[in-house]
């Protein structure tokens, strides 16, 4: 497969401001299916941003997105959840007092419809969430358990779950292995691995260079909101990504 | 050694969500115990219990509309003024001569817009926290009621409209006495809290509710409209304070200007009672009932015992404080740091 046919997501010329601040200039990024990006950069040097961007919770002062090749608009989230991009966010963005099943359905539930009312249909969600935990190979002791009681690796897992339970063709990790204890780490990292294997191209913002050299193939650093350097990861060091992520080449 | 340590905890851990759900029942029952010990005679006699379930009947509409807004993790200060304001509407289009079924309808719908504008102000606006707008309109709903009566009492309301709040349904086809009736307040109370416990347990749009209290960025990042769904509380609220107006017209047969006073800070203090937690996506609709019960029964029972109603001020805050207390002991508990 050529690169070009399994291009999933083109980020073209992406600029936002706040206000008066400029938090991307005219920034470029591609993800192909089963691959894995990494995103690294200081802080402040708008990866979160240009995540943001593209899962449609901001919408770009200028630049264009392109998924599978066409030109789309994302007006919020849910425009991009449709399209099958998915964001793990950093806060992990669970609601701690419900299950895990809810967790990963929220937003989406299956429901059974009475009219205008949309009844929960807890069975299946049980169901599925059931299904899809075991597919990713994820031990939780029960779909009803809530996510509060759960230990950060496992909310991490159940994050990950939550973004590919639709078919997700690109899912963008914000930090996946930030708050979790070392032991985790690697638990999550192979998760994402599995991920790629199934064809999903894998965005990953991480500030850790053993990750970033652990799952990605392509590594690209953001410098004060432009794009900086860009690299395959065989061509490159962890010693040269740290010095990108400084603003040396 | 450890192994046994372990299923200890185990079980403790499986008892957590029982006593989460049903602690408050306990509670409640404790207190009938108690009061029934206390006064053998008069406390569970069944003109007293028709006669605690009246004096609620009202309040727990207020508690029910607040609860909704407190899972969200905000605050409905207005609800007193909202039951005020629909009753005074209520009042003068009664006195305007309006058909029974149009008096009925329109304190429901003037609570409904009254919680709209709460919901609109709050969302559209961008009002730092809940209780600033709802603090606002207080003082506007309950303006604006005086206003339109020109902030004097209009009593006298027909049969129909006072069926509600007045009315009473016959048992004696039961062989029970003429006394020994059941309040349609009651069977009205059951009615709206079984609704509600149904949209807020096995509804999408309940079950978003719960997720913006438990975590507002998760319930936005999962594509759900916060906005629309604050909304369409802060309406369900002002509606059902509107009932609540309802009924209180069924009871005084007036509407006054005193009508709900004070009466928000009744409603929070029964949903924090009964397990509801201000930092959003914990309570249930069980728990509120048990909590706007327990400050019936309370008030009823020190009633009985005439004691004065100073001491039952003293006795429900301190209630409040430690019924919160209990919920951080549970809280610590059931959370892992």
């Amino acid at each position: 497969m050529s690169p070009e046919n399994n291009l999933l997501l083109e980020a073209k010329g992406i600029t936002k401001y706040f206000g008066t601040i400029t938090a991307l200039e005219n920034v470029d990024l591609k993800i192909h299916a089963g691959e894995c990006l990494g995103v690294v950069g200081d802080n402040g040097a708008g990866k979160t941003t240009l995540m943001k961007v593209l899962s449609g919770l901001y919408k770009p002062s200028s630049g264009s997105l392109f998924f599978e090749g066409n030109e789309k608009i994302l007006e919020s989230p849910r425009d991009s959840q449709n399209l099958g991009l998915e964001m793990v966010y950093q806060d992990l963005a669970l609601a701690g007092n419900l299950p895990i099943g809810e967790n990963i359905f929220l937003g989406r539930e299956p429901t059974k419809n009475l009219g205008l009312l949309k009844f929960l249909d807890f069975k299946k969600i049980k169901e599925l969430t059931e299904e899809h935990l075991g597919k990713l190979k994820i031990n939780v002791k029960s779909a009803d358990q809530k996510v509060e009681e759960l230990s950060g690796g496992q909310r991490q897992a159940v994050a990950i779950a939550r973004s590919t339970a639709f078919n997700a063709k690109v899912v963008i990790m914000d930090e996946p292995t930030a708050a979790l204890a070392i032991k985790e780490v690697g638990k999550v990292l192979d998760l994402i691995n599995s991920l790629k294997k199934t064809g999903v191209g894998v965005i990953v913002i991480s500030h850790r260079m053993d990750d970033i050299f652990y799952v990605c193939d392509r590594v690209m650093a953001l410098f004060q909101g432009t794009n900086f350097a860009e690299a395959e990861l065989s061509k490159t060091s962890r010693d040269e990504v740290i010095g990108w992520i400084m603003g040396k080449k | 050694m450890e192994e046994k340590d372990k299923k200890k905890e185990s079980l403790y851990v499986k008892l957590i969500p029982y006593f989460e759900r049903y602690g408050i029942l306990l509670l409640l029952v404790i207190m009938i115990l108690v009061m029934h010990i206390l006064q053998p005679d008069v406390f569970l006699s069944w003109r007293n219990i028709t006669n605690v379930f009246k004096q609620i009947s009202w309040q727990s509409m207020l508690a029910l509309g607040v609860f909704m807004v407190i899972v969200t993790a905000g605050i409905d200060l207005s609800v007193g003024s909202i039951m005020m304001l629909s009753l005074m509407v209520l009042a003068i289009v009664a006195k305007a001569g309006a058909p029974w079924f149009v008096v009925i309808l329109v304190p429901l719908f003037a609570g409904f817009v009254c919680g709209l504008i709460n919901g609109l102000g709050i969302t559209l606006l961008r009002m730092p926290h809940p209780f600033i707008m709802t603090l606002g309109t207080l003082y506007i709903f309950r303006g604006t009621g005086n206003l339109i009566s020109g902030g004097t009492p209009i009593s006298g309301f027909t049969d129909e409209v006072r069926y509600l709040g007045h009315g009473r349904i016959d048992l004696t086809w039961l062989g029970l006495e003429k006394s020994q009736y059941l309040p349609v307040s009651l069977v009205l109370i059951a009615i709206v809290y079984i609704i509600f416990w149904a949209f807020m347990n096995h509804t999408r749009t309940g079950k978003w509710i719960y997720a913006i209290g438990g975590n507002p960025n998760a319930a936005r990042a999962s594509g759900i409209n916060v906005n629309k769904i604050l909304v369409i509380v802060y309406s369900l609220c002002g509606f059902l304070s509107g009932i609540g107006a309802l009924i209180l017209a069924g009871r005084a047969d007036s509407g006054y200007p005193n009508a709900g006073l004070q009466s928000e800070l009744d409603a929070i203090a029964a949903c924090i009672i009964g397990g509801a937690s201000f930092f959003g996506g914990r309570g249930t609709v069980l728990g509120v009932f048990a909590g706007v019960m327990i400050m019936g029964i309370l008030r009823n029972g020190l009633n009985l015992m005439d004691v004065s109603s100073f001491w039952q001020q003293v006795l429900i805050g301190s209630i409040i404080v430690l019924a919160v207390y209990i919920d951080v002991l549970r809280r610590e508990l059931g959370t892992r740091k």
